[in-house]
This record gives structure tokens, C-alpha cells and sequence, in this order.
């Protein structure tokens, strides 16, 4: 029984920056290219959705009998981001589920543990998303040389696309860049042993552990697939370190995304998977605090995946975020003017709980006497939950579950609330009409400056509303549709 | 429907305040000073009233009665506590009625007050328990302001007209609300300022949103029959209707977004009520709840006064005018009067009763016999609406 990878999915955020708006903002060194910036409603946990998403294209989430979530960027200490993450996926109760964190290695982690539990029997499909929004303090060569992004990975043992043929893991004590608790902006060491004593040293030595391990040379493969650093310069000294020929080395994608944490070498390999060719062998490495090093074997199911955005779509769709100003208020990184509005009514656990279906995985509801499908948020603005009494025909209990979060929809009415509080004002209200059936009302993300018209299509995104006493509230918004 | 409230009650004395940003009054200010003034009115004392219901809506939840019986100190008798977002004080005023009407009491007390400025924000405070954070937030503009981008649409209305017609509606109120001495706004403003002036939501902007205010209103009720005993001018009340909408325009593709349907069915029920056949010639005035600009310009055709996707005509024409041919916030509106939640039901009545009794000084109507009030409570898809006629006769 083959164990390897079934399906891929890949998320980067709808704006970057150009490193140049930061030299702009704060002066020092200058570094070429631009970065994924997520927008102020996105967090890991809503961009590991968004990967997990893309990766079960074409693959029934109920199938799938466990979640891992890579990330050092949670929302939470206590509280599993996996199992948030199985209810915004639509999976069984009945799954395994695990946050992998504390490292930037968390995806490879994930995903060398989601293969044992594969490869052991007690799982058939495992879905590992790992994705990171690290944060670097202002006015320095890390804030521009970090970027946001996510990736998902599927491993079973069925329509395999990519063959696990071997692993190589080393453990290393030494961490030049930290981030302790408490603190929001990574720290970092002296950088020149930053990466002469880890990445340039101890990620070779896990690369030719490997190759040793298995009687292999680096030039068995069509493509290496490693790590990249908060630099653009040790990357391609790999390259050399290891004796690649140029065709060979996976773009560390620095000057487009910037670096994405734990999802980065996961991104890399998703970016690779998408141009492979059955037969590929590819060498698949990530570092920090140690490496896990993978072969992997591309099989002719590659040509065979189920259509899906992907890498390279991702990267080419984009809106430039023209100023610094914007990435501080996004960030929070700056207070800004509070809002005369009142107080956000209090967040409601035990209501949410009950609701949990409706909010995370939009769920609603069909009649089955007339058949039409119905969402409501619940709660405020007359809405109210769960829906048991039919809005069209008022058939009372004859109501079925409706999943909503994949319906595109049409924009029926809409405004640009300038009073509303918001992070980002104005908040873009739009009542949207669901094709199939359905009206709700949402906020609207990732729109820009984007004029909107009665009638064009959107669909939804999951994201966060914003924190209530530590609790952070995640629900859908619509978008325009993306590509 | 069996009954009907037609001729069965009068409103014999009423009270309001001035509306406005009132920093150095409390609500029981108010409560006193508009309840004075209706007793002043109707030739009655405090210990006449047998019975009183009290409309409000931020302050006084969980207070009963009492947040009316304490600051006028009203001597055991029943006081109800009504809410019903912005149509408060108009179901106050319907409830009130409907007991009078039963023959339970022959003299009550309606009171509505809001001290809505001592909050601090701008704009309305959202407030609702029923709630999970699944809502984003938004404000009173952004929702209504959806009326006017679903209207422009359908009816291919340019922005810019459809701007300018709006514009025609808020400097209607200004103009009126300038011969209003009790009122919150008493600046005539031009046609330019308003098309000019900042965008609160898409196509609504400063001007086309209602002042928020504090104030109070009040009404003393008796039965018909003993009206005259008090004055020789008592208003009758000929209709007093209500639509609650079953929250379903948010969720029900069915909605369109270019009427109020609760106002619609309301309004049917009230020219039922009093036998107006031809609303558009029959009624004298209106008094509408114009929290935004496009709202009252939906009412004109929920309302039958204008043919469905003709309101504009109408407006662009003056027809609702102080000297058109069915005057409309003849006060200043919600606009320039005020809108303190809970006491602007009492508001409108107090208008039409004045116009009625011809007291209604430099913005009088010449001979007006019928008054309609149409208040809202909620938003366009999910509202109450009270629809209530007043006229100065009998029959």
C-alpha cells in the first residue's frame, strides 16, 4: 500500500506589498520584491481554511478522518485550531484532530505525523493545513521579508499523486529567531550565526541525511523543494551546498510571497506538485529547530486531480497595498481613534454553541415543503435561529440542512456604510441572493476599490469578525469572486 | 378584524417638548414637562388619570411602569410599559386606545420620552441581547440606504437624480422644520448642501439621515361620547393600525427592497378602518417616519399616495410640499423635528392634532380634516409599522 499525497491546496492572500512601501515608510535596507499581506479579517486560522478548502476540491470532507493544523500564529493557546477548522470543513465528529505549532518546521511535522497515522492503519484520509501570519515589529528588514500565506495537503493510500518513498527528520536545539510567549514580534540572533550555525548547516545535514539514508544523489531529482530564510542570499547557497543544477531548485517564491512560516515549504511544494510530471522523484525539505526531509514519487494520478486554484493561480491574482499606513491599521499595530459608536454587544458562547453550525460551516436550512433554502445568522436584526418555521410557505419542523458556504451568489442590494466601525471602513453591506435559493445579509471582504453593481456574482469567504473578551469570532463574508 | 377604533376615542389634550440635543434636561424633564403641558391642554389633573402607558426604548428595560409612575409620582394606578423600537409611542398610544374603547377607563395617560443624547454616540446604539456575534457592524444609514441602491436600480434612476430627489425630501423637512420653534433643526438648508454634504452610506448623506435627539410627547384619551366635555376641539382618533413584518425580508428572495410591505399592509387596514377610499385626496397631511431620506420617499407609494415607481415625480413636482397637495412632515419630520425613539409616535399625532385644531401657527394648512401618521420600527425588510388617521370630526 503506497501512502502519499492525494490532493493539494494552496491560498495566498489577495494584497501585497511592495518591499519598496516599507524602504519608503522607515528607511534602512532596501530588498527587492513585494510580500502577501492578509487582509485585517484573516488570521491562520481563517487562511488555513482557505488552503483546506482548495485541497478537498473534488473530495467529499466527510471521507476525511483527521485534521492537523500547522501554524505558529494561532489565535489561541488553549483552544484547538484543528477542531475549529473539521466544522468550517464540513467533517465527521468522529476524526483525529491536532495543532501542530511552536516551530516553522509545524507543516512537514503535521505532515510526516498525518503519513504514520496513514501508513499505520488508523487512518485512511488525513488533511494537513499549516499557515502562518508571523509578525515582525516595524522599521526593519524582517517586516518585509515575512509574508502571509497557507497550504493544505491530503495524504492517503487511494488515487495517490505523489508517493511518500522515504523520510529523514533531525532535531536540533539551536534557534536563531524566537518569538517568546507573550510577545508579538519575532526576536532574532545575530544574523550571520543565525544561519551559519542552523539553516546553511544544519538544513544541509538533514538533505544529505536523507540522500545518505537512502542511497540516493541530489541529482535523482527533478526538483528540491527546501526552506527559505528571512533573507534572499542563503537560499541559492543551498543550491550550491547542495550541487543542484539551476532546473532543479524550486523558486523559494522570497520576492513574491515573502517568507510564510510553517505553510512555506508546504507553498513551495504545492507550487512544484503543479508542474510535475508523473515519474518525478522530488526532495522535499523544511528547517527550524531541525528538518523533515521527504522523497516523494509523482505518480500519473497528477494529471487525473480535480480542478483547483492552486499556487500559481494565487500569486497571480493581486491588489497592491500602496501604503504603509494601511498595513499598520490592519495590523493594529498603531491605536487608532475609537468610533462613537457603541459597544459591540457581548459575544454569546452558549448561543454560538448552538449556533456553531450556522457560524462555522454555514449551514441552513431547506423546506422540504417548498423547497426553498433559507440562512440566517441569527441574533440581531430580526434574524433569528435556528430556522424551524418557513419563511415562504410557514411549514413548521419540515426543514432539511443546507450548506451555503459554497453557493455563489448575486449582490441584490447593497451600500458603503460609513458610520459602522470598522477596521477598515467603509464596511461594504451587501444582501446577496444565493443561486439555488437563499438571501442573507454580509459584510463584504477583499473588495478594494472594486465598484460593485446590483446583480454581479460573489461568494463566500470565511473570516474573522473580530475579538470579544479573547474570543475570536469567525464568520463568513461574501467577496468578489476571486478568479 | 372585527372592531374598529374609528370615532370611539378622542385625544382631548396632548404635550411635547422641545426635541433636540437637551444637555440640561434629564428624562424625567421631560416626562414632567410633556405631561404638564397635555394636562394644561385638556383642562385635566394628574388625579384624574386612571391609567397610563409608558413608551420608551433604550433606558428603562426591566423598570416596569415605574420608569412613568416614579418621576410623575401617578398614585397606584395601572401603567404599562410599551416597546416597539422607533413605532413605541404610537403602540402606546394604540394600546391606551383600545382599553378606553373597551369602556375599562374613561381618562389615560400616553406618554412617550427618549433622552437618547446622554449616551454620547453618534448615530443610534445597536442594541439586542438576542445575540450570537454573528453580525457584523453596521448602522440605521447602511440598512436603509440599501431601499435606495435596490430603487435607482430598478427603476434606472442616475445616481444623480436619484440623489437630487432625495435632496428634495430632506430640504421639504428643512424648510418646514425652520417655522418650527419646538423643533431640532431649524436651519433651511439648499438643495446644493445637500447633494454636497458627506456620505454617511451610499446614496444617503448627512442630510438625508434624521436628527437623533431627546424629547417627549404626550396624549390624554376619553371616550368619544365625552370628548366635547373637555374642549370644543377634541381629534378623533379613525384609525390605529399595525403591521409587524415576520422578519423575512433578509431571508426570503421574495423581498424587493423598493417598498415596505408592513407599512402597505398597515396603511390597507387603516383606510379600511376609517373608509378612505382615495388616501391621495382624503388625507389632509401626513406626518411619516422619514429616518432617512428614501425611507419616506418608499412610504409615499406604500402609502398609496403615489403610484408605484412614481414617487419621484411626485417629489421632484412639490406635491408633498408645505403648499402642495398632500403636505408631508409639515413639522420638520423626523429630519429637522427630531426622532427621540420613543416619543416620536406622539410626535406625529401631536402635529396633526395641532393642524387639526387650526394652532399650528406659521406652518398652519388651510382647513385640514384628515391626518395620517406612519411610524416605523425596525428596518425596510423586518418592521413594525403603525399607520394611524386623525380628523377633526365625527363620522
Amino acid at each position: 500500500m503506497a501512502v502519499g499525497i492525494t490532493s493539494y491546496g494552496a491560498y495566498i492572500p489577495l494584497h501585497r506589498m511592495s518591499r519598496d512601501v516599507f524602504y519608503k515608510a522607515w528607511g534602512g535596507a532596501k530588498m527587492p520584491g513585494e510580500r502577501a499581506v492578509c487582509n485585517f479579517d484573516e488570521d491562520s486560522v481563517t487562511m488555513a481554511w482557505e488552503a483546506a478548502n482548495d485541497c478537498l476540491r473534488g473530495f467529499d470532507s466527510k471521507k476525511v478522518d483527521g485534521l492537523f493544523f500547522a501554524t505558529t500564529t494561532h489565535s489561541y493557546l488553549e483552544r484547538l485550531g484543528a477542531s475549529i477548522l473539521a466544522v468550517v470543513c464540513d467533517m465527521r465528529e468522529d476524526i483525529r484532530t491536532m495543532d501542530v505549532t511552536d516551530t516553522l518546521r509545524a507543516g512537514t511535522t503535521a505532515f510526516a505525523a498525518a503519513a504514520d497515522v496513514v501508513k499505520a492503519g488508523s487512518a485512511k484520509n488525513m488533511l494537513v493545513t499549516a499557515a502562518d501570519h508571523r509578525m515582525a515589529a516595524p522599521a526593519g528588514d524582517f517586516e518585509m521579508a515575512l509574508g502571509d500565506g497557507a497550504a493544505a495537503l491530503m495524504i492517503g493510500s487511494e488515487k495517490v499523486i505523489a508517493t511518500i518513498e522515504g523520510s529523514y527528520h533531525i532535531s536540533d536545539e539551536f534557534s536563531g529567531v524566537w518569538r517568546p510567549e507573550g510577545e508579538q514580534y519575532i526576536r532574532a540572533w545575530e544574523d550571520r550565526m543565525i544561519y551559519d550555525k542552523g539553516y546553511s548547516e544544519v538544513l544541509e545535514k538533514g538533505i544529505k541525511g536523507l540522500l545518505k539514508k537512502y542511497n540516493m544523489k541530489a541529482s535523482d531529482f527533478a526538483k528540491v523543494v527546501y526552506d527559505t530564510t528571512l533573507e534572499s542570499r542563503r537560499h541559492p547557497q543551498m543550491a550550491k551546498q547542495l550541487k543542484l543544477e539551476d532546473k532543479q531548485v524550486q523558486d523559494p517564491i522570497f520576492d513574491t510571497v515573502g517568507n510564510t512560516g510553517s505553510a512555506h515549504a508546504m507553498l513551495m511544494l504545492v507550487a512544484a506538485l503543479e508542474e510535475a510530471k508523473p515519474g518525478d522523484k522530488i526532495l522535499w525539505a523544511s528547517y527550524s529547530n531541525g528538518v523533515d526531509a521527504f522523497i516523494l514519487q509523482v505518480t500519473p494520478e497528477i494529471e487525473k486531480l480535480a480542478p483547483r486554484r492552486g499556487f500559481k493561480k494565487h500569486l497571480a491574482n493581486k491588489r497592491m497595498l500602496e501604503n504603509n499606513d494601511r498595513y499598520l491599521r490592519w495590523r493594529k499595530i498603531v491605536p487608532l481613534e475609537k468610533s462613537r459608536r457603541s459597544e459591540q454587544t457581548p459575544t454569546s458562547i452558549a448561543h454560538l454553541h448552538r449556533d456553531s453550525k450556522i457560524a462555522l460551516a454555514m449551514y441552513g436550512v431547506k423546506c422540504k415543503a417548498c423547497g426553498t433554502p433559507q440562512f440566517s445568522q441569527g441574533g440581531s436584526y430580526g434574524y433569528f435561529t435556528p430556522l424551524r418555521v418557513c419563511v415562504d410557505c410557514q411549514a413548521v419542523d419540515q426543514m432539511e440542512p443546507y450548506k451555503f458556504s459554497d453557493k455563489i451568489g448575486k449582490i441584490f442590494t447593497f451600500t458603503e456604510d460609513r458610520l459602522a466601525d470598522s477596521n477598515d471602513p467603509p464596511t461594504t453591506v451587501n444582501v446577496v441572493d444565493f443561486i439555488g435559493g437563499g438571501r442573507a445579509l454580509f459584510d463584504m471582504t477583499d473588495r478594494g476599490g472594486q465598484e460593485l453593481k446590483v446583480g454581479m456574482e460573489v461568494e463566500m469567504t470565511f473570516r474573522k469578525l473580530y475579538v470579544d473578551r479573547g474570543f475570536h469570532q469567525y464568520f463568513w463574508k461574501t467577496r468578489p469572486i476571486r478568479f | 378584524m372585527v372592531g374598529s377604533i374609528k370615532d370611539r376615542v378622542a385625544i382631548i389634550g396632548m404635550g411635547c417638548t422641545k426635541f433636540g440635543e437637551l444637555w440640561d434636561k434629564s428624562r424625567v424633564d421631560l416626562i414632567v414637562d410633556a405631561a404638564k403641558e397635555a394636562y394644561a391642554d385638556a383642562g385635566v389633573e394628574q388625579k384624574d388619570i386612571q391609567a397610563a402607558w409608558f413608551g420608551n426604548y433604550y433606558d428603562t428595560t426591566g423598570l416596569t411602569g415605574q420608569a412613568l409612575a416614579g418621576p410623575l409620582r401617578l398614585q397606584y394606578i395601572p401603567v404599562t410599559r410599551v416597546e416597539n423600537a422607533c413605532a413605541t409611542a404610537s403602540d402606546a398610544l394604540r394600546n391606551a386606545s383600545y382599553a378606553v374603547a373597551a369602556g375599562i377607563y374613561d381618562l389615560v395617560l400616553v406618554l412617550g420620552a427618549e433622552k437618547i443624547k446622554d449616551q454620547g454616540l453618534s448615530g443610534l446604539a445597536v442594541r439586542n441581547l438576542d445575540f450570537n456575534g454573528l453580525m457584523f457592524s453596521m448602522t440605521m444609514p447602511g440598512m436603509f440606504s440599501m431601499l435606495a441602491t435596490r430603487y435607482f436600480d430598478h427603476y434606472h434612476i442616475k445616481p444623480e437624480d436619484g440623489k437630487h430627489m432625495l435632496a428634495h425630501v430632506s430640504w421639504k423637512s428643512h424648510k418646514n422644520g425652520a417655522l418650527n420653534p419646538r423643533a431640532h433643526f431649524r436651519k433651511e438648508v439648499s438643495m446644493e448642501q445637500i447633494i454636497k454634504a458627506p456620505i454617511i452610506a451610499w446614496p444617503l448623506g448627512l442630510f438625508d439621515c434624521c436628527g437623533v435627539s431627546d424629547g417627549a410627547a404626550a396624549a390624554i384619551i376619553v371616550p368619544a361620547k365625552d370628548a366635547k366635555k373637555y374642549r370644543p376641539d377634541p381629534v378623533y382618533i379613525k384609525a390605529a393600525q399595525m403591521g409587524v413584518a415576520p422578519a423575512d425580508g433578509s431571508v426570503s428572495q421574495k423581498y424587493d427592497y423598493l417598498h415596505v410591505e408592513s407599512t402597505v399592509r398597515a396603511a390597507k387596514a387603516a383606510y379600511i378602518e376609517a373608509g378612505i377610499k382615495v388616501p391621495r385626496k382624503e388625507i389632509s397631511m401626513a406626518e411619516v417616519h422619514d429616518c432617512f431620506s428614501i425611507t419616506e420617499a418608499v412610504i409615499m407609494e406604500d402609502l398609496q399616495f403615489s403610484e408605484r415607481g412614481h414617487m419621484r415625480d411626485d417629489i421632484e413636482a412639490g406635491f408633498f410640499d408645505l403648499d402642495g397637495g398632500l403636505p408631508v412632515q409639515v413639522d420638520g419630520g423626523l429630519k429637522c423635528f427630531g426622532h427621540p425613539i420613543g416619543a416620536s409616535g406622539l410626535r406625529m399625532i401631536y402635529e396633526m392634532y395641532k393642524q387639526l385644531q387650526g394652532k399650528a401657527d406659521k406652518r398652519q394648512l388651510k382647513n385640514p380634516t384628515l391626518g395620517l401618521t406612519q411610524n416605523l420600527g425596525g428596518q425596510p425588510p423586518h418592521c413594525t409599522i403603525f399607520c394611524g388617521i386623525f380628523g377633526r370630526e365625527l363620522g
